[in-house]
């Protein structure tokens, strides 16, 4: 299972890189999303993987502290999550707003070459 | 627990619940919303002078003040602190927001909407980020303080700023990520995400643990550098902050600093000398990053064309004066450290402000034009003309001179003001350590650095002289403004506050030595904290 999210993970964020450091601002919006989700499943990783744990502690029920898995690092990536999504709609209103005043979709509102 | 235990949460709540009020008030009601707004903004310096007070009647590293949100016993909870640094920075940050607000009163929170609310909102992030004591509520400020800020630098819109702030947004998200990054990878490591309690469980961490924890420092570091524009993590600061408007611009000056502020208590909490061999680490990065930056901000400042991009080449000096200063060891380096920051901020927020009015006498007439492209560009928004209503102050140039004047001698570090006791104060402090009669043992970097400082400023002045030469001793170009008073007086204010420091030199510093010895015992502040129980004991 690590390999496997460790995988994801790489993938995720190498793609995310690459796309963040092109020309179109729409590349960089993917890209940021890419960071992001990588991002969010890093932070899962945190708090140890584990399987078929519950993060509650079930009334009457006390097990020991490694019967459960990390409630923290899933709070946590709730709020990433809201956060970055929230920021990725402002970066999205932005695009649309330098597209129709620049009339080009490139980050430095002007093709590459031209004055 | 008394009324008074309570004055710690009110820099968070009065601006969020002032700015939730304004939203919803129509933009003709303007008189109403500035109002209500500079009450928020001076509410906040009586609060923030209150909490200073209380803060140095402590003696000792402890906090003076904490507050557990939700009641929760700590390490569960999220807890804010207010020691003698959180307090002065929050009072740095009320009176940067009184004065730009008052100031931006004039005419420029009217090329857009909501103005008045995003600035509370920017507020309740900075000083958010100055009183809390948990690492993932550091980020939820962050972020609140950054989105109000992509408002705000967008605000009165227009193809210059929608551009730049297409960069500042992409580089700031791609920050974020970086930050939280860093914030798991010590999380993992030592299990909490309170700073106190970090702090105190690094001594008697295992080796495999410290390195994890020590990565996740410094990935999160790179996010509060970006924040505090290190070389080569700056270039998106100049063109930023050049297409601000002038208001939005000085109150930018405080967010390189929020920057400086998380890195300084961070480091020092974290790796003070206490922690064993993790102790001071990262400590040369900071040094050599600052010194880099100090030598791009020079280079900058020499090629500058006009008083904007000069603004936000200064605004890069002084993070890498004081990024360079905070890593000289030293109870005395990180007092002066904090001396030379007071000053500076102060300083290049009047001068952002001042810019606009330089701009306006360089070329009335090409001025107007663009403040009526402005307000086109801004749908509709009409920005009324220069002989509006409003007291106008005698002798304008004069005003504008003098101001310039001030502020070239701040921001350059020569006598007789603040800049100039900072930056001697750093210099002495760097070379306190070493034995002067045999100067070959000085290290290099020693002298790298008070060679970096002298030519920074001497980069500066050459700049400002040229520049200010151009503008105001061609005598064809000059066309006397209207200065009004309500513009006038934040920059006289400012200036006052620089002036003030420099008179009361000796009690301030007073002041920042305690500050700083209490910043250097990490172990105690970190007690402190850990000791604030629940009101009404323990739950269970």
């Amino acid at each position: 299972m690590e390999l496997i999210l460790a995988l994801a993970i790489g993938v995720l964020s190498g793609a995310g890189i690459w796309l963040l450091l092109r020309p179109r601002t729409f590349q960089v919006i993917m890209g940021l999303s890419l960071i992001s989700y990588a991002v969010n499943l890093f932070i899962f990783s945190m708090g140890r993987l584990t399987q078929n744990k519950a993060p509650v502690i079930i009334d009457g029920e006390l097990l020991p502290l490694t019967e459960y898995a990390d409630p923290l690092p899933q709070a946590l990536v709730l709020t990433a999550i809201v956060i970055g999504f929230a920021m990725t709609a402002l970066f999205l209103v932005l695009l649309l707003a330098s597209r129709g005043l620049t009339g080009t979709d490139h980050v430095d509102g002007k093709e590459d070459g031209s004055a | 627990m008394n009324l008074l235990d309570h004055l710690i949460i009110v820099p968070i709540l009065l601006p969020l619940l002032v700015g939730a009020a304004l939203v919803p008030v129509d933009e003709h009601r303007r008189r109403l919303k500035v109002t209500v707004g500079l009450c928020s903004t001076f509410g906040l310096l009586a609060t923030a002078l209150a909490l200073l007070w209380q803060a140095d009647q402590v003696s000792g590293a402890a906090p003076s003040a904490t507050y557990l949100l939700g009641n929760w016993s700590l390490p569960f909870g999220i807890a804010l602190a207010a020691d003698r640094l959180t307090a002065l920075m929050l009072a740095l940050t009320a009176v940067l927001a009184c004065a730009t607000l008052m100031f931006a009163a004039a005419r420029w929170d009217r090329v857009g909407v909501h103005f008045h609310a995003l600035f509370q909102f920017m507020l309740v992030g900075v000083n958010g980020a100055f009183l809390t004591n948990d690492l993932f509520n550091l980020f939820v400020f962050f972020e609140v303080m950054l989105a109000a800020s992509y408002g705000l630098l967008l605000h009165g819109s227009g193809k210059q700023r929608v551009r730049a702030g297409l960069h500042y947004v992409a580089v700031n998200l791609a920050a974020s990520s970086v930050f939280l990054i860093g914030v798991a990878l010590i999380y993992a490591a030592a299990g909490s995400l309170n700073m106190a309690d970090i702090a105190l469980r690094i001594p008697p961490m295992s080796p495999a643990d410290t390195h994890l924890l020590e990565t996740g420092a410094a990935i999160l570091a790179v996010a509060f550098l970006v924040k505090s524009a290190i070389w080569p993590l700056n270039f998106w600061l100049p063109g930023s902050y050049a297409a601000a408007t002038p208001p939005v611009a000085a109150m930018f000056a405080i967010m390189t600093k929020v920057g400086i502020y998380v890195l300084l208590r961070l480091w020092l909490l974290l790796f003070s000398d206490e922690a064993g061999d993790s102790a001071g680490f990262g400590g040369e990065w900071l040094l050599y990053g600052g010194l880099a930056t100090l030598a791009v901000a020079s280079l900058g400042m020499l090629a500058a064309q006009d008083f904007k991009r000069l603004a936000g080449y200064s605004v890069i000096a002084s993070s890498g004066t004081l990024l360079a200063g905070i890593a000289i060891e030293g109870v005395g380096a990180t007092a002066a450290a904090l001396y030379y920051m007071l000053g500076s901020t102060l300083a290049l927020a009047a001068f952002f402000l001042l810019t606009d009015l330089l701009e306006r006498i360089r070329d009335f007439g090409a001025n107007l034009l663009a403040v009526t492209v402005e307000a086109f560009e801004a749908e509709g928004m009409v920005l009324p003309d220069q002989d509006e209503v409003g007291v106008a102050i005698p002798a304008a140039l004069a005003f504008l001179g003098m101001s310039f004047v001030l502020c070239t001698l701040m921001l350059t570090g020569m006598p007789p003001l603040s800049g100039f006791i900072g930056k001697f104060a750093l210099m002495a402090t760097a070379l306190a350590h070493h034995d002067l009669t045999q100067l070959a043992q000085v290290p290099v970097v020693t002298w790298l650095l008070l060679v970096l400082l002298v030519v920074s400023g001497l980069a500066g002045i050459i700049t400002l002289m040229r520049l200010g030469i151009r503008l105001f001793w061609v005598p064809a170009s000059h066309k006397v403004p209207r200065l009004r008073l309500i513009e006038a007086a934040p920059i006289a204010g400012l200036l006052l506050g620089c002036v003030l420091i420099t008179v009361q030199a000796g009690p301030v510093m007073g002041f920042l030595q305690r500050t700083a010895e209490a910043l250097h015992d990490g172990r105690a502040f970190a007690e402190g904290v850990m000791n604030s129980a629940p009101v009404g004991g323990e739950v269970n």
